[in-house]
């Protein structure tokens, strides 16, 4: 029995020595991706380049992780500059424009020219192609993409008397629920707060899940101008502070991104913000039923997409860039993209994965799913301008003084939108 | 047989550690202060000479004076208590007492875990609601806090952590220099009546004074050189209340892509600390009594 097991693996790796040879020329891509969510990604991603290479073995898909979204540009770019960047990584969508202007990337839109290739673009939803184009190009293909979304604990909701069936529909609603969910023990302290929208690390996406409800954009197309100081981006800021100061709904300060799933199966929270892609860590670890609604509507409903696309690296092979698209175009393909969908709760970037019947089955097991994807018709781009970190930290600063009560929001706004104008001046042409 | 002069000889044994130093050391310093009169190159814009600009813009910047302050404040309260806790801690595990092997690998043992490991330890610890710190303050019945996610608490919170991760090492080299005393030193103070503070303060710590000195130094390196945890716990946050310098001066350079103004910080970074090192050697030094 051993005997033959040994033979076995001699004859795998003995045939499997043979392989390169045999093969004309295998193509390798060096392919860098983040992870920011909870849950298995490195296991998925890594199948996922081994089934491609499988069914195309002259092309070797090498996964790198990378870290988180920060630490992967913080390589990606490292790498480019010392002339040996990768040949494809997934990076925020909202780092078009430094990628732009490193000169580190190629438009995809040169490399797909075909009409296949065409249709293949537009068939994307478009509020994620929004963080994907600029200049008349494609530079980025949405793969890991998200909205933010409300969760609510519906035990906690009957509890309070409230419907647990329905999440808040609009601002006053959210703040009259999170008032009946607030609980304070007997020595005066929070046992259970109403609601947590997180602020630590990147507090603008958030806060533009309450700028674009209130019809306020935070930049324009071209990414040379920012409006954080505009009546209804204040007014914004002005409820996201009230929620702590004046409702003490909301714990004060900041409140860290990466512990609100934890406070929300630690029901030490009853509803939360979050990412989409959150959906599968919180459906397998909370232990009570939840729901998931779209965040509440101001004078609209809104929310900012966010999450990742798939860029091709400048200064690689021909070749090599047609291998990298090719395998965009795999990972992105209906079936594909329902997989991936299903394995993390990333939302299935194109219309056309919702009709596989994967997906089918799966928003009928979990309904909340199909909520990110009905609220992308409101959605819109993640801030994104050039100097892009440098802008959105002047306005994380701006967020954070007003919620720890070191600016009143008027005057953390006026001095965000002074940084940003002072950053930015040098791209307006 | 052909014999290389002493010289050349003495030079080639050298070579190897001058070529690294010149490589990773002294090169680097040398091409940080070139970049830092450089500006950024940026697409279509080659760098340029920029004179002072990038130093005018340091002191027009907020977020540089607060990391600045930041880096003081974190200085003052990380020094001197780390080290006043090492001998303290030097001095228990010292003496003749039960299971002092264990209690010397406990007060080392932090000083062994990674940074990383150890910021979300304490990440854990501050968490509000029900993290350590939390349940205990809760127990006792006192208002729940926020830490990491106020202004006014955040660089307090980091401080903790520096102590405490660093006060086991510095006990480590006063460890060793308490064995180098000769315990005829003690027989004598107790047969002049001397008490164990006079003892301790007349003659213990003025020979431990180069391990003072040596401690100091590289506590002073250390409260520069120390950013790990802040990655992990706030980021600098909330609203640059946690920014040390050399946490900045990563952000500019590998955030914001900002090399000449990244370059144009460390210089600053560098000749504050060369100062400070010349004025440790220079001053301490005489005052400091070698064996």
């Amino acid at each position: 029995m051993k005997r033959t097991l040994w033979t076995a693996v001699l004859a795998v790796s003995a045939l499997a020595a043979t392989l390169p040879a045999a093969a004309q020329k295998v193509t390798e891509i060096n392919f860098y991706y983040p992870v920011a969510v909870g849950g298995p990604v490195t296991k998925t991603i890594d199948q996922m380049a081994a089934d491609f290479s499988r069914e195309n073995p002259d092309i070797k898909v090498n996964p790198i992780y990378a870290g988180t979204y920060q630490e992967s540009i913080v390589k990606a770019l490292t790498a480019t500059k010392s002339g040996n960047p990768p040949q494809l990584a997934v990076l925020l969508s909202t780092d078009m424009f430094t990628l732009i202007d490193e000169d580190a990337i190629v438009p995809i839109s040169d490399l797909a020219k075909g009409a296949d290739d065409k249709k293949w673009l537009d068939g994307f939803y478009k509020s994620f192609m929004l963080n994907s184009r600029t200049g008349g190009k494609t530079w980025g293909v949405p793969f890991q993409r998200s909205t933010i979304v409300l969760y609510w604990n519906k035990d906690l909701f009957k509890e309070a008397g409230l419907d647990p069936e329905k999440g808040p529909a609009n601002w006053d609603q959210m703040v009259e629920y999170a008032k009946k969910l607030t609980k304070t023990d007997a020595s005066g302290n929070v046992a259970q707060w109403g609601l947590k929208i997180p602020s630590s690390g990147f507090p603008y996406w958030l806060f533009q899940g309450l700028t674009t409800p209130n019809d306020a954009v935070l930049m324009n197309e071209a990414g040379t101008e920012t409006y954080f100081d505009k009546p209804a981006v204040v007014e914004a800021l002005q409820y996201w502070v009230d929620l702590s100061a004046k409702h003490k709904v909301m714990p004060s300060g900041v409140i860290e991104w990466g512990t609100t799933p934890k406070d929300f199966f630690e029901k030490k929270a009853a509803m939360i913000w979050t990412t989409t892609g959150n959906l599968t860590n919180i459906r397998k670890n909370a232990g009570f039923p939840f729901g998931v609604a779209m965040l509440p509507a101001k004078k609209h409903p809104g929310s900012p997409t966010g999450g990742g696309n798939f860029y091709v690296f400048a200064k690689t092979t021909p070749a090599e860039q047609a291998a990298s698209l090719k395998f965009i175009k795999w990972a992105t393909a209906p079936q594909r993209a329902a997989e991936w969908s299903i394995s993390t709760g990333y939302v299935a970037v194109t219309p056309a994965a919702w009709e596989t019947a994967e997906m089918k089955k799966y928003a009928q097991e979990v309904p909340q799913a199909m909520i990110a994807r009905d609220q992308l018709q409101h959605s819109v781009a993640e801030l994104s301008t050039h100097d892009n970190q440098r802008v959105t930290t002047a306005l994380n600063n701006g967020l954070q003084a007003a919620l720890t009560g070191a600016k009143p929001p008027a005057e953390a706004m006026r001095d965000a939108q002074r940084e940003a104008t002072r950053l930015l001046k040098d791209y307006k042409r | 047989m052909f014999r290389l002069p002493d010289r050349v000889t003495a030079w080639l044994l050298l070579l190897p550690a001058l070529v690294l130093l010149a490589a990773f050391t002294h090169w680097p310093a040398v091409a940080t202060l070139f970049h830092s009169v450089m500006s950024t190159p940026k697409k279509n814009r080659p760098s340029r000479f920029a004179g002072l600009d990038n130093f005018r813009e340091m002191v027009a910047d907020e977020v540089f004076w607060r990391a600045l302050w930041n880096n003081i404040a974190f200085a003052v309260g990380t020094i001197p208590l780390s080290i006043g806790l090492a001998i303290v801690m030097a001095l228990w595990v010292n003496s003749r007492i039960q299971g002092r092997g264990f209690l010397r690998l406990a007060y080392f043992t932090p000083t062994v875990l990674p940074m990383i490991a150890v910021a979300n330890i304490w990440l854990f610890f501050y968490t509000p609601q029900y993290g350590l710190l939390e349940q205990i303050t809760q127990s006792l019945g006192l208002p729940s806090h926020n830490w990491l996610g106020d202004k006014s608490t955040v660089l307090g919170a980091l401080i903790i952590v520096a102590i405490w991760k660093e006060a086991g090492f510095f006990m480590i080299f006063y460890l060793a220099a308490l064995q180098q005393v000769s315990p005829s030193l003690a027989e004598a103070a107790a047969l002049e009546g001397a008490s164990r503070w006079q003892y301790f303060r007349r003659v213990l710590f003025p020979l431990l004074m180069p391990t003072t000195l040596f401690v100091l130094i590289n506590a002073l390196i250390n409260s520069v050189r120390m950013v790990d945890h802040i990655f992990v716990m706030t980021r600098g946050g909330p609203d640059s209340a946690s920014t040390l310098l050399l946490y900045y001066i990563y952000q500019v350079g590998f955030s914001f892509w900002d090399s000449g103004y990244a370059a144009a910080l460390t210089v600053v970074v560098l000749v504050a600390l060369g100062l400070v090192a010349v004025l440790q050697f220079g001053f301490l030094e005489r005052r400091t009594h070698y064996q």
